[in-house]
């Protein structure tokens, strides 16, 4: 049994607190989020910056960071929104999708800057 | 007005129902069937035959067929092609008019298309290898409940396969133990845990103390991660009335999603459950218990394709497809077919996959191909690629197997499905650099580093039995 490790997980404990996409890996770098940016943009996805203080991010609604970018395919323009936000906000959560308007639904969902914990 | 007379008598098949100028029209449902006759039978009568018998016609000629415009109803073999690198057999293509089948109804269209037919003398064996439905059709069936993009709104999870594990053991665990072990899995990252098929309401452990512990196990782990959970709680039952409580006591108690075996249910069973859950915005989840009896064998029974066909039209919103890599028997190009067949709006024909028909669905919305039986983390790379961020990757031995528990199993899963992910949308290629990937991504995961460890050097390597037909090489 020596080798095994507990599962670190609790309700009193709110690092146990997930939110969905990519919140099993460690938070991403700047070229990290690039890239995902630039994989929105190659499938003609709408980039979407939205945030939320983290004890409400299990809801369906977040808040808008002003309206969707429909058409944007400068990868630094939506890199500057995604920062501003973050800067606007510094302990909320923030995403970044990729709205596919032929599904309509989102085809990239992810938390790029993680909010401080409550 | 063409005037006949009744001659009593046996006639030849082919008369009537060899048609080789027949041009399909748009609302007929196409069937292609893989014949293999008794020797010295000509190909023409034995596809008239088969046509004659999935339709309108018997062995001998009767005075009421004149009371009507058989013409008219009849099904048409209308064309004939060699099977690629088998002589024994050959494919028939039929033609059948919309209006002998009920609108709505996949069980009055299969018993036509593989009723007696299948026994008939005449035939040593007899394959259905695909159904072209028309949009006509597909339009009066209800479909899959929700749909994809339903399901991911209603359950918050975007841009990555969903993540699931059967419960095992199969049978015998009380209720209280199987609720800890879907506890387990859900909090360490699970998006679904999973009843095995066999699960109904045995005496070890009835179905509502299982519905109620589950559900327990579902609310804590979503408090506990912040993320939104399901359990597939199956409702197959002895009787469609008992089905009907189940899945009502599952919507009372704030279940998402209930689970059904289509097959062994029964059609009619799954089209009233379907659209049950459509009305009542439940998620439906399809076990496919018994299809390898039917899809097997290349020479005789129902391929896959066409049981997917079936289930997209009765209704389901996951449904089991093979894994490709994993214990189970499936070849890669046949199931990439099927899986479009489950998701796509529009199917183009293309033999390569063993698809024999364009097929449209139109509105109607799909199916996620769920990939479960014999996977795990080393598999991850190739699942991602093989089926996409639609489908739902199950693992059951390759989360409870875990040497920490459950938790750590389903974590060590979600950190290497993310990473895949991650690095696919990097641009990266996951079969060729998928060691790479898990490896890094292991850095900071021990659960991930336990899992790689412990399940290094298994693979499943035996060859398809079920081969698409292609030449000799």
């Amino acid at each position: 049994m020596s080798g095994m490790q507990d599962y670190q997980s609790s309700l009193s404990d709110t690092a146990s607190r997930k939110f969905e996409t990519f919140s099993y890996l460690p938070s991403m770098s700047d070229d990290q989020i690039r890239k995902q940016i630039e994989f929105i943009v190659s499938k003609g996805w709408n980039p979407s910056v939205e945030h939320t203080e983290p004890e409400n991010s299990t809801g369906s609604y977040w808040y808008m960071w002003k309206l969707p970018m429909f058409g944007e395919t400068d990868v630094d323009a939506i890199l500057a929104e995604c920062a501003a936000c973050h800067k606007a906000h510094p302990n909320n959560h923030v995403r970044l999708l990729g709205l596919d308007n032929f599904a309509q639904c989102a085809g990239a969902a992810m938390v790029i800057y993680r909010g401080k914990a409550v | 007005m063409a005037v006949k007379s009744y001659n009593a008598g046996v006639k030849e098949y082919r008369e009537t129902y060899w048609m080789p100028d027949y041009t399909p029209k748009d609302t007929d449902i196409l069937a292609c069937f893989k014949v293999t006759p008794q020797p010295g039978v000509p190909r023409e009568e034995v596809a008239a035959a088969v046509a004659a018998e999935s339709s309108t016609g018997t062995w001998t000629t009767v005075w009421t067929d004149l009371l009507t415009d058989l013409d008219y109803y009849k099904g048409r073999a209308y064309a004939i092609e060699d099977v690629p690198g088998d002589d024994t057999c050959f494919y028939a293509f039929v033609a059948y008019p919309i209006d002998l089948f009920e609108e709505g109804s996949v069980v009055n269209v299969m018993t036509s298309l593989v009723g007696n037919v299948f026994g008939f003398k005449a035939l040593r064996a007899l394959r259905l290898e695909d159904i072209r439905f028309p949009i006509a059709y597909v339009m009066t069936c209800n479909g899959p409940p929700q749909g994809i993009q339903v399901e991911r709104d209603m359950l918050n999870k975007y841009g990555r396969p969903l993540l699931g594990c059967t419960i095992k053991p199969k049978l015998g665990l009380s209720a209280k133990n199987y609720g800890r072990a879907c506890y387990e899995g859900l909090r360490g990252g699970l998006d679904f845990t999973k009843d095995d098929e066999n699960v109904n309401s045995q005496p070890f452990m009835r179905w509502r103390h299982r519905f109620d512990f589950v559900m327990e196990a579902i609310h804590k782990a979503e408090a506990e991660t912040g993320e939104r959970k399901g359990h597939y709680l199956n409702v197959t039952a002895p009787t469609s009335d008992e089905m009907m409580r189940r899945a009502e006591y599952a919507k009372e108690i704030g279940a998402p999603i209930i689970m059904h075996d289509y097959i062994t249910g029964g059609w009619s069973a799954n089209t009233q459950l379907a659209q049950w859950c459509q009305n009542n915005g439940m998620l439906l989840h399809i076990h496919r218990a018994m299809h390898a009896v039917l899809d097997r064998n290349p020479h005789h029974g129902i391929h896959f394709r066409v049981l997917t066909k079936i289930l997209r039209l009765s209704g389901g919103d996951h449904l089991h497809s093979g894994t490709v890599v994993g214990k189970l028997e499936g070849d890669r190009d046949a199931t990439l077919g099927w899986i479009d067949i489950m998701r796509d709006s529009y199917v183009k024909e293309d033999r390569s996959r063993g698809i024999f028909f364009d097929q449209d669905w139109g509105a109607m919305p799909g199916v996620l191909p769920v990939a479960s039986g014999g996977i795990h983390v080393w598999h991850m790379p190739a699942l991602v690629n093989i089926f996409g961020d639609d489908s739902v990757l199950q693992f059951g031995g390759g989360t409870l197997g875990h040497p920490w528990g459950n938790a750590a199993g389903a974590a060590a899963n979600r950190v290497a499905v993310e990473a895949c992910v991650e690095a696919r949308n990097e641009g990266r290629e996951l079969e060729k650099e998928g060691k790479d990937i898990l490896t890094k991504a292991a850095n900071n995961s021990p659960e991930l580093k336990a899992a790689m460890e412990t399940w290094k050097e298994i693979k499943f390597e035996f060859d398809t039995v079920d081969k698409l037909d292609v030449k000799h090489k």
